[in-house]
């Protein structure tokens, strides 16, 4: 379980970001998590509440978007999933690459700016 | 209102650059290093006692060993003839760049031309956090099952060799050793791969070779 190292990091980068473009708070995380780089959305959303206490990210929403693994073989060309097979199921090649699902990246941030606070205060009744 | 804000930056990427620089510190040293990653109990410390007592004579080795929590794998790397430093993980299920690089300030390495390090006995997380050692080598072993190619790909396709360990239990294990190269090719085409047995010493004199050749490729490269 190496979730809670990762979460930490997610928020160094989120804040890095959020003060890169002068925001107070940011309110929504959008990962992008492939299903073979081996990490769970719910021990990252466990953590995340956790490690993001008293931070301007604090009960900030993660959305993570989940690109499933595609294998595509480099002899015939056709594109499958791992999970029916390793060689390639349409003409048995080993010569194999992973087309998707290794992707591990934040990729962007829903930020408030303080003025954007200030007018939802003030009209707030 | 809520703005939205470009990021698209790699998770790991801090880990990744930190690993670069151990990369370049024992570049620097003329130390080169190999990172062994395997389930719990495939053999990791058997093999670096043997390559550490067989290679003894002819480099200067140090081990650092993860754990979790205790210190019985750097002892026996010491007992065997290497300099050898213990990280304690504390509950973390991998090394990462960070804990490396604080086991490297407690090494001399302008003392050292073979550095191993043994990863925490895991055959998911570790692969995702680079350490910046030179290669990845993967203990395999026959008790295992023929099956963990298939079940482990990220592993098995970020490694740049890959031993399968205890092969002295071939006789008793129902292990379809085609199954699993199958397997290995697909994911990892023309990995250099060294059935041996560090029971009986079979097939060891192939992987000694090898590490002694990659130092040697190593020193030349970086002087
Ligand atoms: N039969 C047989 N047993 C082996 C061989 N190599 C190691 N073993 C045994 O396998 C067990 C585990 O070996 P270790 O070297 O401690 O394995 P490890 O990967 O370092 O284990 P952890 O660090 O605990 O994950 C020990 O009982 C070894 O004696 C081998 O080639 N053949
Ligand atoms: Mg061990
Ligand atoms: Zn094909």
């Amino acid at each position: 379980m190496h979730e809670l190292a990762i979460t930490e990091s997610v928020l160094e980068i989120a804040l890095r970001h959020g003060r890169a473009a002068g925001a107070a708070r940011i309110t929504d995380l959008h990962l992008v998590i492939g299903e073979l780089s081996s990490v769970v959305d719910e021990s990252v959303q466990f953590y995340w509440d956790i490690v993001s206490e008293g931070s301007a990210a604090a009960g900030a929403t993660l959305h993570f978007r989940r690109v499933p693994a595609q294998l595509v073989c480099r002899a015939c060309g056709h594109s499958y999933s791992p999970r029916q097979a390793l060689p390639c199921p349409a003409c048995g090649s080993e010569d194999i690459r992973v087309a998707t699902g290794e992707e591990f990246y934040l990729e962007a941030i829903d930020v408030a700016s303080k003025e954007a606070d200030a007018v939802a205060l003030s009209e707030t009744p | 209102m809520t703005q939205r804000v470009a990021v698209v930056e790699r998770i790991l990427g801090a880990n990744d650059r930190l690993a670069a620089d151990n990369r370049a510190r024992l570049d620097a040293a003329g130390v080169f290093s190999l990172n062994f990653l395997a389930s719990p109990g495939a053999g990791k410390t058997s093999l670096v006692e043997q390559t550490v007592s067989l290679l003894a004579g002819r480099l200067r080795l140090a081990v650092i060993d993860g754990d979790i929590a205790t210190s019985i794998d750097a002892d026996r790397a010491a007992a065997a003839g290497a300099t050898a430093v213990q990280i304690n993980t504390g509950g973390e299920c991998h090394l990462d760049a960070v804990m490396l690089q604080g086991a490297l300030d407690q090494l001399d390495l302008s003392a050292v031309d073979l550095l191993i390090v043994e990863n925490v006995g895991n055959l998911i997380c570790p692969a995702n956090f680079a350490l910046g050692t030179h290669k990845s080598i993967l203990v395999a072993s026959v008790p295992e099952g023929d099956d963990k190619p298939y079940k482990y790909p990220g592993t098995y396709r970020g490694v740049d060799a890959l031993v399968i360990n205890k092969i002295d239990l071939l006789p008793y294990v129902r292990f379809d050793m085609d199954y699993f190269r199958r397997g290995v090719a697909a994911l990892n085409p023309g990995l250099v791969t060294f059935p041996l047995s560090c029971r009986t010493g079979e097939g060891l004199e192939a992987w000694l070779d090898w590490v002694v050749a990659q130092v040697a490729t190593g020193k030349m490269t970086h002087g």
